[in-house]
């Protein structure tokens, strides 16, 4: 067997850019974020290999929610699109973005969503894509509403849009929320405002981009997504 | 270097966008040595979590990742993905169909013993937690490097259990018997 090289570990998280597990405002993290201290695991190649997914699970109008159903879904057509890149800035490609959101009057087509606003019959609200090999992924959908949730007095989400990637490694494995510019929930959202640092807390939220709508047809938002980054390149082979 | 997204919660309602049919097979069902790995998810007051994905990453019984960043070239099964992926029932139950894997190479010219990687992501996680399954009765235990670091009155929390058609791993998100949490 030939000598061989352990990939380069990935970067760490940087203290107030990730959330932390228990936050007082966010009800739900009380009894399930953990007390001890977390243990750091060094990066080994369980860590620093991960599951390639994608390859037979799109189907050709997985992106497109406002195609999966006979008719067309109420709301304001958007388009989300971004590109997906690692620390180094380099393109994630090939690699499966899975999405899933609120209808335009935000309701889940859900059986726990008890949201008295109308379910709509077009609207299912999952997307999945995969980056095409410039890292890029788009999706055609609605634009979700806000709704209201039991976390305090008269509280309410943001409009967003669930998103999951993998990366390709375990270390890079992300779940987040893409969020519109400007809204005015955010200052009462603790979820949105679990991100201590506001530089890092604004990229969460995406940019209107009046060069990419379509005319009319609909209004686009891009989102880029950055995954950890490598600590170091790899050395070449000599 | 550009700085990383910031991680949110899953949120309740991720049965929408995330599970498959077939997540919970890390094999096929009738893979040669493969058993069901069960376990509960529950909260700091002893509660079951029902709103709680699973997600596992593991080598293959040579100890190889299906993955091109594994310097020792591809899986030797047929058919292994090493992924899978169930959401947590009402109960707060979980159940994936795996094999044993292999042993892994660690840093430093170490072997790490038989070992899966476990994401937990839920309502009130703002950010996925880690964990580690190893197995009962495995004599790499006593040298695994990851292992023999942890507090020897924790360490039980990260051993899996015999049951009838498998193993057991239950997963304490906080209190009394939390289980051990990593990060890196």
């Amino acid at each position: 067997m030939a000598e061989w090289i352990t990939p380069a570990p990935y970067r760490s998280d940087v203290e107030g850019e990730q959330p932390p597990l228990a936050v007082p405002t966010y009800g739900s993290t009380a009894l399930r974020s953990p007390r001890q201290p977390l243990v750091v695991l060094p990066q080994g190649l369980t860590e620093l290999t991960g599951p390639l997914l994608g390859e037979g699970r799109v189907g050709a109008l997985d992106h497109d929610l406002t195609r999966q159903h006979e008719g067309e879904p109420q709301g304001e057509r958007i388009e989300v699109f971004g590109r997906v890149l690692d620390g180094d800035g380099r393109p994630v490609r090939d690699t499966l973005v899975e999405m899933w959101q609120t209808n335009a009057a935000g309701r889940y087509r859900h059986a726990g969503d008890r949201h008295p606003a109308p379910l709509d019959p077009n609207f299912t609200g999952a997307g999945r894509a995969m980056t095409d090999g410039e890292g890029r992924y788009r999706f055609v959908t609605i634009k979700p509403g806000a709704y209201p949730w039991r976390n305090h007095h008269n509280a309410w989400r943001p409009a967003h849009i669930h998103f999951s990637l993998f990366g390709q490694a375990f270390t890079q494995r992300l779940v987040t929320q893409m969020y519109f510019p400007n809204d005015p929930l955010f200052d009462q959202d603790p979820i949105f405002n679990s991100i201590r640092d506001p530089a890092a807390r604004q990229r969460l939220v995406s940019a209107f981009d009046l060069d990419a709508t379509t005319p009319e047809w609909s209004l686009a938002y891009r989102f880029d997504i950055v995954l950890r980054g490598r600590e170091a390149t790899p050395m070449e082979d000599a | 270097m550009i700085l990383p997204t910031p991680s949110q919660t899953v949120g309740p309602f991720f049965s929408l966008g995330l599970p498959w049919s077939d997540g919970p097979y890390a094999v096929p069902e009738d893979a040669p040595g493969a058993f069901w790995l069960r376990g509960v998810v529950v909260d700091g007051a002893g509660e079951p979590v029902p709103d709680a994905l699973i997600e596992t990453w593991q080598a293959d019984p040579a100890g190889r990742f299906d993955h091109p960043d594994d310097p020792r070239g591809a899986v030797a099964t047929p058919g292994f993905r090493g992924f899978a992926r169930c959401p947590t029932d009402a109960e707060g139950r979980w159940a994936i169909r795996t094999v044993r894997p292999g042993p892994v190479p660690g840093p430093d010219g170490t072997l790490q013993a038989p070992h899966i990687d476990v994401s937990v992501l839920a309502r009130g996680l703002l950010d996925r937690l880690v964990t580690r399954i190893y197995f009962p009765d495995e004599p790499a235990n006593a040298g695994d490097p990851v292992l023999s670091g942890i507090d020897p009155i924790r360490r039980p929390t990260l051993v899996a259990k015999e049951s009838d058609d498998g193993l057991v791993f239950d997963i304490t998100l906080q209190g009394d018997h939390e289980t051990v949490f990593f990060a890196f």
